[in-house]
C-alpha cells in the first residue's frame, strides 16, 4: 500500500502502531462546540473507525481505527465540521471536502471561561476563535492555550503561548466598609497585593496579578471591574528534551497586542527555524536565538500602553537528566 | 393629576427638576457586575428618563441616598472640628413601594428610637422625596405582599414608562407648577392615572406571630452555621439594615489631623459583637443568622409595632450561598405549627 505519510499527517491523521490503520484528530477551537457535531463524530467512529473516540488533551477528538483507504470518505463526512468550526469563524479553508489543511499548529485550547466560570475574566472561547483565525492553517509546531484567569485550569503554562485573563480592579473608597474580606482573600488565595491602611485598602500594583478575586469577594461593590488585560506566558513545554513550565513574558497587554504577538511569532519562526530538521518546535528556536531576538521580533508594531510590562530576562530553570543523581 | 407625554417632553421636566434636585434612580452599570461580562443594576444619578431601569430590581437599595456606606461626620485638628458641608439640593429618588416603606423603618431607627433624632440622617432625610415606580409583576424572591409593604401613598410623583410615552401622576402640590408650566406650550395630555400595586407574590410568607427565646437553641440555626460564609451581602443590599460602626482615622502625613467616619456594619460579619477585651457575643454564623431573623421579624416589631423586613427579597437575590431569608421564616412557621423538626 502506497501512502504519502507526510501528506496524511498534514491532513490531521496519524501513523499508528497498526499497519494501514490511521486516526483522525478533530479540532475544537476553544474546546466549546455545538452538540450537532457529535452526530458526525459518532458516524465517523461507527462507520469507519472502531466505534470509540479519544478526548485529546488539546480538547479535540481523536477517532481511531480508520483504515487509510477510507480517508477520502471520512474527509467528505467531516466537511460540516470544517465548515462550522473553521471556515465559518474566518479560518481560510479552500476546500472543506478534503479534510484538515494542516496539523502542525495545534488546536487552541481554552478553559470554559466567563460563559460559565465565575472566576474567568473574559470569554476564552471567543479569544480562541480569534487566535485560530490568525494561526491556522499552519504547519509550524505551535501550541497555544487560553485561560480565563491565573488559576490556569487549562494549563496554559505548558504551552508555547499561554494567555491568562487579567482585570484591572477599580476601588471606590466611598463604598468600602473596611470588612477586610478582599485583603484576607488576596493573601490566602492570590499574591497578597492588598493591605488595609487607615480603614482603606491599598493595592500594590507590582504584586497584583489582576485575578479579580477582590472584585469577587467584595460584598458592597467597592471593587469593580475595570478594563480587561492579558498576561502572556511563553515557551512552556512537555517533551523528552528539557520540559519546562512557561514564564511570564508580557503583563497588562490588550487583546490586540496578544493577537499581534502571536501573528509575529510565525514570522519569527519562518525566519529562524532550522530547516535541516524534520520539524522544530518554537520553544527550541527561542533557546537558540535567545529571548531578546524573540522579543524584538514579536513586539514589532505591537502597541503597548503605559500599563504593559515586558520581561527583560527569563530564567526557565533547568531540568536535569544526570543519571548519577538518580 | 395625571399627565401623558413623550420621553423628550419628560426629559425637559427632568432638566427643570435637576436645577433643584439630585435625582437618583435604578441604573445599569455595564460590566460592573461581580462576574466578568455581567452588569450591575443599582442606584445612580440620572439626567434623562432613558437612564432609568424600570424592569429589573437593583442589587443595592435606595437607602444609600440618605445613609451612605461611608460618611464623614467631622474633620478634626488639635483643637477644632468641622462637619462636612452638605449639598443644598433636594434628593428625588425613584423607588418601588417596598423601598419607600423601608424608609419608614430607617426613620424609626434614626429619628424615633432615641431621645433626639440622628442629625446626619435627618439632614439628608429632610431633602428626600420619592418618585414611585410601580411593579407590574413582582420580581424573583419578592414577598412584599406578605409584609404589607406592597402599597404606599408616600410619593411626590408616579412615573410609568410605556414605549416612548411617559405617564406621570403628581401627588405633591409642590410639583404642580413644574408640569403646568410645560403644559401650555407642549402636547402634554391630561390622563386619568392611578398607581398600580402588586397584590400577590410567588413567595408568600406567614410571619409567626410569636417568635420567642425558645427558638434560640433550635437545631435550625446550626444549618446556617455551616452554610453562611459571613460576607455581609444580605445586610448591604437590605433597604432596612441600618447598623454602622465608627472609624477615627489620622492622616498619615499629619497625624494630628484626621476625620471621624461612620460606615455600614453587618451583623453577619465576624467582629460585629466584639467588645473591648475580646469578648464576642455571637460567634457562629448560625447565631448571627438567628439574630438577624429575630430582629427583622420579631424584636423590631416589639418596639415599633411593625416588622422591619419589607420583603424586597434582595438578601435572597445576592446570597452567594443561596441562603434564603424568606425560606428561613417559612421554616420557623413550620416549627411553630409543630411541623418539620
Amino acid at each position: 500500500m502506497s501512502v504519502h505519510t507526510k501528506k496524511l499527517i498534514k491532513n490531521a491523521y496519524r501513523i499508528t502502531r497498526d499497519r494501514d490503520i490511521t486516526a483522525l484528530r478533530i479540532r475544537v477551537p476553544g474546546g466549546h462546540l455545538p452538540v450537532e457535531y457529535f452526530d458526525i463524530i459518532k458516524e465517523v467512529a461507527q462507520k469507519y473507525g472502531n466505534g470509540t473516540v479519544h478526548i485529546t488533551t488539546r480538547q479535540g477528538f481523536e477517532v481511531p481505527g480508520i483504515p487509510m483507504e477510507m480517508v477520502d470518505k471520512v474527509n467528505r463526512l467531516i466537511a460540516p465540521i470544517l465548515k462550522g468550526l473553521e471556515k465559518d469563524i474566518g479560518v481560510q479553508v479552500n476546500d472543506e471536502e478534503i479534510g484538515y489543511p494542516a496539523a502542525g499548529t495545534r488546536n487552541v485550547s481554552g478553559c470554559i471561561g466567563n460563559r460559565v466560570c465565575p472566576f474567568a475574566n473574559y470569554d476564552t472561547t471567543d479569544l480562541a476563535l480569534k487566535l485560530e483565525r490568525i494561526i491556522y492553517p499552519n504547519d509550524y509546531h505551535v501550541k497555544i492555550a487560553v485561560s480565563g484567569c491565573p488559576n490556569d485550569c487549562i494549563k496554559a503554562h505548558m504551552q508555547d503561548i499561554g494567555v491568562l485573563g487579567q482585570v484591572e480592579p477599580l476601588y471606590n473608597p466611598d463604598r468600602c466598609i473596611s470588612c477586610g474580606a478582599c485583603v484576607d482573600n488576596c493573601h490566602k488565595r492570590s499574591t497578597g497585593a492588598l493591605t488595609m491602611v487607615n480603614y482603606r485598602v491599598e493595592r500594590d500594583e507590582k504584586r497584583c496579578l489582576g485575578c479579580g478575586e477582590c472584585v469577587l469577594t467584595c460584598p458592597n461593590s467597592a471593587w469593580t471591574r475595570g478594563s480587561n488585560y492579558y498576561r502572556v506566558v511563553i515557551m512552556g513545554r512537555t517533551g523528552k528534551k528539557n520540559p519546562r513550565i512557561a514564564r511570564t513574558f508580557l503583563e497588562w497587554v490588550s487583546e490586540d497586542t496578544v493577537l499581534k504577538v502571536v501573528a509575529n511569532m510565525y514570522d519569527y519562526i519562518e525566519k529562524h527555524i532550522d530547516r535541516r530538521l524534520p520539524k522544530e518546535h518554537v520553544g527550541y528556536i527561542v533557546d537558540r536565538t535567545g529571548l531578546n531576538v524573540f522579543k524584538d521580533e514579536v513586539l514589532k508594531e505591537a502597541e503597548l500602553d503605559a500599563k504593559a510590562k515586558v520581561a527583560q530576562f527569563i530564567d526557565f530553570g533547568r531540568y536535569f537528566y544526570d543519571r548519577n543523581q538518580m | 393629576m395625571g399627565y401623558q407625554m413623550s420621553t423628550v417632553e419628560f426629559n425637559n421636566v427632568i432638566s427643570k427638576l435637576l436645577l433643584d434636585y439630585r435625582i437618583l434612580a435604578p441604573v445599569c452599570l455595564e460590566g460592573k457586575g461581580t462576574f466578568s461580562g455581567t452588569d450591575l443594576v443599582t442606584y445612580g444619578d440620572i439626567e434623562r428618563i432613558q437612564d432609568v431601569v424600570f424592569d429589573r430590581k437593583t442589587v443595592y437599595s435606595a437607602k444609600e441616598a440618605v445613609f451612605p456606606p461611608s460618611e464623614t461626620m467631622f474633620y478634626f485638628t488639635e483643637e477644632e472640628f468641622k462637619q462636612p458641608s452638605v449639598d443644598q439640593k433636594g434628593i428625588l429618588v425613584f423607588a418601588r413601594p417596598c423601598d419607600i416603606n423601608a424608609f419608614k423603618r430607617l426613620d424609626a431607627i434614626y429619628l424615633e428610637s432615641g431621645p433626639y433624632p440622628d442629625p446626619y440622617y435627618l439632614q439628608l432625610r429632610e431633602k428626600l422625596k420619592f418618585v414611585l415606580m410601580e411593579c407590574d409583576h413582582g420580581f424573583k424572591n419578592c414577598f412584599c405582599a406578605s409584609m404589607g409593604t406592597n402599597e404606599t401613598s408616600d410619593f411626590s410623583l408616579l412615573v410609568r414608562s410605556e414605549g416612548d410615552q411617559i405617564f406621570c401622576l403628581i401627588n405633591d402640590t409642590g410639583f404642580e407648577d413644574l408640569i403646568s408650566e410645560s403644559l401650555a406650550s407642549n402636547s402634554i395630555r391630561k390622563v386619568d392615572l392611578q398607581p398600580g400595586f402588586v397584590q400577590r407574590n410567588k413567595t408568600r410568607l406567614q410571619i409567626p406571630d410569636k417568635l420567642d427565646n425558645s427558638l434560640f437553641s433550635h437545631p435550625l440555626w446550626q444549618e446556617y452555621a455551616s452554610r453562611c460564609t459571613g460576607c455581609g451581602r444580605c445586610n448591604f443590599s437590605c433597604p432596612t439594615c441600618s447598623c454602622f460602626t465608627m472609624q477615627d482615622l489620622f492622616y498619615r502625613d499629619n497625624p494630628s489631623c484626621g476625620e471621624r467616619r461612620r460606615v455600614w456594619a453587618s451583623c453577619m460579619i465576624e467582629g460585629y459583637t466584639e467588645m473591648a477585651g475580646g469578648q464576642e457575643v455571637r460567634k457562629t454564623q448560625g447565631e448571627r443568622m438567628r439574630f438577624k431573623v429575630m430582629h427583622k421579624f420579631s424584636d423590631f416589631k416589639k418596639r415599633f409595632g411593625f416588622h422591619m423586613c419589607v420583603g424586597c427579597g434582595r438578601c435572597d437575590d445576592v446570597c452567594p450561598e443561596y441562603i434564603s431569608l424568606p425560606r428561613c421564616v417559612q421554616k420557623l412557621q413550620e416549627i411553630k405549627n409543630g411541623g418539620v423538626r
